[in-house]
Formats: C-alpha cells, structure tokens, sequence
C-alpha cells in the first residue's frame, strides 16, 4: 500500500485514506465566455498523461478532508512531495535531489 | 445486523474485547476561520486545539480538531453551547450544526481493543496517543476514533454505516477472543 503525507495533518497515512482527484495546477480560464472553444477543450480534457513525475491533486477525504497537491512518478508510484494547495509547484530537479 | 439504537449497553463481548452502544449526546460541527478562532474559544469556553487530532475538555464541552478549520464538539449542555455560538455569530461569523443523530458511538474496550481496530483500520493504531482522536476509515466508511487509554476507545460511526461496522467488530471480537484464550 502506498503511504502519503498529508501537508495538513503532517502525517504520512495509507492510500486507503486518500482519494486521487486529477491533475494540479489547472487553471479555469477567468472569464469563460471569452474563451474560444479550443482553449475551453484544452482546460476541460488535455491534461499531460506524463510518464514520470506528475503534478497531481489529492484528497485526505477520510482524514481533514483537505485538497492538496503531489508529485508522484507515475511508473515508480513514487510520492517525491506533497504541498497545500495554493503553494507553488515545487522545482523538480531539487525534489528529484532531495528524494535520492 | 440490527442494533436497537435506543437502548446502549454490550453488543459483543469476549476475552480479547468488548463492544458497547453509548448513550445518545449531543455532537456538534464546527467551521470557523483563524480570524473568528479566539472568539469563538471564548464563547465555548475553552481553547480550539490546532493539530489534527488533537483534544481538549473543559466545563462540559469535550472537542477533537478533525481538520484545519473542522472541530467535533460533545456536550453535556447543549442549548448553552447554541446560546453561546449564536450570540458572537454577527461578529465572528462560524457555522455550528447539530449532528447528534448522524452517528452512533460505540465504545471498545479490552485487551485486544487496538487490534480489533486493525481489522478495518488501515492506520497504526499505536500512532495514535492516548487522549487523542482521528477522523480515519473503517472497512470503506468516514468514522472518529477517540482514544482513551491503551485499551479504550470511542468510535462513531454513521448511522447508515453501522450495522456493517459493528458486524464486523462482532466477528473481530469472536475471532480474536478464541485466539486469544489459548
Ligand atoms: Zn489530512
């Protein structure tokens, strides 16, 4: 099982306690109507399916019930760091250091 | 299984645990931000813990931090705690909701009170001190868990969830009852 460190609780937890909820740092465009249809495709659909480290939101729903934001290598399964939401996305290389 | 919510008393019991329905009380939700905090504290009469999971009792109120911003209240006196709330409400504007009936608690107490626990628990109980509490899972469903001591602890469970829940607690119970005699 996975173990993931929730940056609210300052806990590293099982997976069990968690819910995955797609990829981080999406932003909705700020006034839709504006948008034309290819960029409003863009921010409903295209996400980056990465083959590595993946910037991904993730919920402690049966914990503090916070959204937060990870960094998790999809072929290792590997938590490289877990940020509150809001905060900048981490620099890969450090993170890639750091986790070594 | 059905459990006649009316009447607490022992549901389960063996060697290695015991299981029991509590009474009915009175539980509230509380959301507040950092700036209404203190006043808040005040006007409940004892100070909001910060850390998850972190617990404090004072003048009949007994609170666990679930969250950030989230707090379970229990209280022996329920209309002084809405009276107390609602009088700051214009200045520290919170929300405090009665969830007394959405869950049912249940008290396990016994030698093998913690490894019950394990069996739908995905946590390390032990990471858990006495004193504290944690909003976790259970076999699939949202529960709070307060531990008392070593061997005892609070959980509560909603109402729809239950049967299943404390179904299992019974066979966990007889299970590791008839382990544990040997
Ligand atoms: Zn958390």
């Amino acid at each position: 099982m996975l173990l993931i460190h929730c940056p609210y609780c300052d806990e590293t937890l099982p997976e069990l306690e968690f819910t995955y909820a797609g990829e981080a740092h999406i932003a909705r465009p700020a006034n839709p109507s504006e948008a034309s249809d290819e960029d409003w495709e863009k921010f409903l659909f295209i996400r980056t399916n990465a083959r590595g480290p993946h910037f991904e939101r993730w919920r402690h729903i049966h914990g503090c019930g916070r959204f937060f934001n990870a960094l998790r290598d999809t072929v290792s399964d590997k938590f490289l760091a877990t940020y509150r939401a809001g905060a900048p996305r981490p620099d890969l290389d450090s993170v890639k250091k750091a986790a070594e | 299984m059905t459990i006649d919510t009316l009447t607490p008393g022992v549901i389960a019991q063996t060697s290695a645990a015991t299981v029991s329905l509590l009474p009915l009380l009175a539980r509230f939700s509380l959301r507040v931000g950092e700036t209404e905090r203190a006043a808040l504290a005040k006007a409940i009469g004892l100070d909001l813990p910060l850390k998850t999971g972190a617990r404090a009792k004072a003048g009949g109120v007994e609170v666990l931090c679930l969250g950030p911003d989230e707090w379970v209240l229990i209280t022996d006196d329920a209309p002084r705690l809405r009276d107390a709330c609602a009088g700051i409400q214009r200045q520290a504007p919170h929300s405090l909701v009665e969830i007394s009936d959405r869950e049912l608690s249940f008290l396990i107490e016994g030698p093998k009170a913690a490894e019950l626990l394990t069996l739908g628990c995905p946590r390390n109980i032990d990471r858990i001190a006495d004193g504290e509490g944690r909003r976790t899972v259970f076999d699939g469903a949202t529960v709070i868990l307060w531990r008392d001591g070593a061997n005892r602890f609070r959980f509560d469970v909603s109402r729809s969830f239950a049967p299943h829940i404390v179904a299992l607690l019974e066979t966990g119970c007889a299970e590791l009852g008839a382990e544990y005699s040997d």
